[in-house]
């Protein structure tokens, strides 16, 4: 059954995307050629590495509301790294950006394994810590285009066919997690730690571990972001952002990623993460006020949180059922 | 994640021996090491206009903690609170913009706050949505409805005797707001330490079905619990409006995590099930003085984030390193 649920939601999904997409047309044809929906695509492929991330967290119970801050600092320690150190060569600065933000996640996941202190405690703290170390390492200046070297600037906008590097890490990363949590016993025990934490006790699976190295593998991701954000928009500061964690929550949630765990897919927050995408991108277009963005997506994430809750609704027993809703 | 069950053991501690190894008690002891620290210092901390100062810090955050230290010990949690501020804030401004005086505006200021509070009650214990996710929908909703309505303006012009609540004293260096904390401080301690109401909420945090199964009216006490968060973010949107006399949708940005912060810092499980009022008044005290303290040191306001932020993990971490060192 919840594997039908799964695709329900997931087709239910696209069609609300090209639903939408249909509507901006409507007016506005120019939105929905290829070249468009490419950049689309493009200005989505942060939010999407992100919501991976944070999916593969929400699986195993947990949240992390540490990204963008991680993305941040992660960001402005490559930025500052290039600034020091020019020739060092692209490749070795995305290992460093995905290894720091690895780094950082373990740290949310160490105190979450070890010394069992809730999640949202843990990543609540070392947001705002992540955060004021950025002030701390940069003095609270900003680092400015003029001070990245070409190559590093370069890559995420480099052509590919067709596609901009950017974008084709996303499609990587959707196709390798994809693989990971199916494919893998890995990607099997995040469900298993999500869908029931005392059965994987009893079958041999580590939840603590588990939980860990889901929280590493956010933050490696956030990481990698946090590279290309830098030297996408060619800057880096404190505040680069800000508040991007709740929009990563809410791709999630709107992907049919379920918040007390245990199910969601890759495919699911990857369309999640494209049905804000697209909301942000076409507001300009159909001339609303940016400042409805904050309020859409609100809305969105009840609305979506809801259905979940919906689809979620038959499984569980009968007698408890009154008990349980009141939990 | 895993259940304990808690020994029970063979002898219990003297009641003095008890009081005197609580979480109130270290947290005392801290917030006097601070003052004692900060008064040598700075030269400028020990003068009763100052320290009047420093009390604006948390007193207005203090107020919400209280209702959110009932909602987090009956397992839910609101992180909405900050943007209902921000929403009833803006409903008093557009009410004066037409006119309305102080009584009205003070009407306003609470009927939003019940009213956001009522929205997320709904939401959680109607359609049994898990309240996270769903406050951190409201949290977007609501902003984001001020910056419908605001966008980059600002509404200014309230009556001069709206100051009164944010800059008014009610003898010598007691402010207004002082007062008020402390009636609020005393109206909760009796609310969750003398009454059946309070005793239900430590039933339903510590188990919801069996306190379903007691008799207890899980979902009205939940409900209730929301709409009284909702009316202090009123009262705290008033008095901050009042105190600043302008209201912009960014007002009280980022406060939910300060507030979240000041109610775990002061001992209530973030699990639910446990938590006192006096630790939570301590609390505030310790994060106000810590706040001040920094910024008579000329500390910047993001530097204190990093305090604040290793405050939660370490008063939490601290005590579990400490039983993980001995056992």
């Amino acid at each position: 059954m919840s594997k039908q649920a799964l695709m329900s939601r997931e087709v239910l999904l696209t069609g609300a995307i090209v639903l939408l997409l249909a509507i901006i047309a409507s007016r506005f044809p120019a939105f929905i050629t290829p070249g468009n929906l490419a950049n689309v695509f493009n200005d989505t492929a942060p939010l999407i590495l992100l919501a991976i991330g944070q999916m593969i967290v929400i699986l195993t119970r947990c949240i992390d509301l540490s990204v963008a801050a991680n993305l941040a600092l992660t960001g402005m320690v490559v930025a500052m790294i290039n600034v020091a150190m020019p020739a060092l060569p692209v490749p070795v600065t995305i290992l460093i950006s995905v290894a720091f933000g690895a780094l950082l996640g373990m740290v949310n996941g160490v105190l979450v394994w070890k010394l069992a202190i809730p999640p949202i405690v843990v990543t609540l703290g070392t947001m705002t810590i992540f955060r004021g170390s950025i002030f701390l390492l940069s003095d609270g200046k900003w680092v400015n285009a003029h001070e990245f070297s070409d190559p590093f600037k370069a890559f995420p906008r480099t052509e590919l066919l067709g596609l901009p590097v950017m974008s084709w890490f996303a499609i990587a990363a959707v196709i390798l997690f994809t693989l990971v949590m199916t494919r893998t016993t890995l990607g099997r025990a995040f469900y298993a730690v999500g869908g029931n934490p005392h059965a994987a006790t009893y079958a041999g699976i580590d939840v603590g571990k588990t939980q860990f190295w889901a929280f590493t593998i956010s933050g490696a991701l956030a990481g990698l972001t946090g590279y290309l954000w830098v030297s996408r928009f060619a800057v880096a500061f404190v505040d680069l952002a800000g508040g991007f964690e709740l929009n990563v929550v809410a791709a999630c949630v709107i992907g049919g990623v379920a918040i007390m765990g245990g199910i969601g897919t890759v495919i699911g927050a990857m369309l999640g993460a494209l049905f804000l995408g697209i909301i942000s991108n076409a507001l300009p277009v159909v001339d609303i006020s940016p400042f409805w963005q904050l309020a859409i997506s609100g809305g969105a994430i009840i609305i979506a949180v809801a259905l979940n809750a919906q689809a979620n609704r038959e499984k569980g027993r009968i007698i408890l059922k009154r008990a349980e809703h009141a939990t | 994640m895993t259940d304990t069950i808690r020994a029970i053991p063979d002898r219990l501690q003297s009641p003095l021996e008890r009081r005197l190894k609580s979480w109130e008690t270290l947290l005392f002891a801290v917030a006097v090491s601070i003052f004692i620290v900060n008064s040598f210092t700075s030269p400028y901390f020990l003068n009763a206009w100052n320290l009047s100062d420093m009390t604006f810090n948390f007193t207005e955050k203090a107020m919400i903690a209280f209702a959110m230290a009932l909602l987090i010990i009956a397992g839910e949690i609101d992180l909405s609170v900050a943007s209902i501020i921000a929403l009833a804030s803006t409903a008093m401004g557009a009410a004066v913009q037409v006119g309305i005086g102080t009584p009205g505006l003070v009407a306003i200021g609470l009927g939003v706050g019940l009213l956001c509070g009522a929205f997320n009650g709904v939401l959680v214990t109607r359609m049994g949505l898990p309240s996270i996710v769903v406050t951190i929908g409201t949290m977007s909703l609501f902003r984001g409805i001020s910056y419908i309505v605001l966008g980059d303006q600002a509404y200014r012009g309230y009556p001069s005797d709206f100051a009164f609540f944010g800059q008014g004293y009610v003898f010598w260096v007691i402010s207004f707001e002082l007062v008020l904390f402390a009636l609020i401080a005393v109206i909760y301690f009796v609310i969750l330490h003398k009454t059946n109401f309070g005793r239900a909420v430590y039933a339903i945090g510590n188990n919801p079905v069996g306190a379903e199964f007691s008799g207890i009216r899980v979902a009205r006490v939940k409900f209730i619990l929301f709409l009284l968060t909702g009316l202090m973010s009123g009262v705290a949107a008033i008095c901050l409006t009042s105190r600043l006399a302008s209201t912009r949708p960014s007002i009280a940005f980022g406060w939910e995590l300060e507030i979240v912060t000041m109610v775990v810092l002061g001992g209530v499980s973030i699990l639910g099930g446990s938590g006192l009022i006096p630790g939570v008044v301590i609390a505030a005290f310790v994060m106000g003085l810590v706040t001040f303290g920094l910024g008579l040191l000329n500390v910047p306001g993001i530097v204190m984030s990093i305090v604040i932020g290793a405050l939660l993990i370490g008063v939490i971490a601290l005590p579990r390193l400490w039983d993980k060192w001995r056992s």
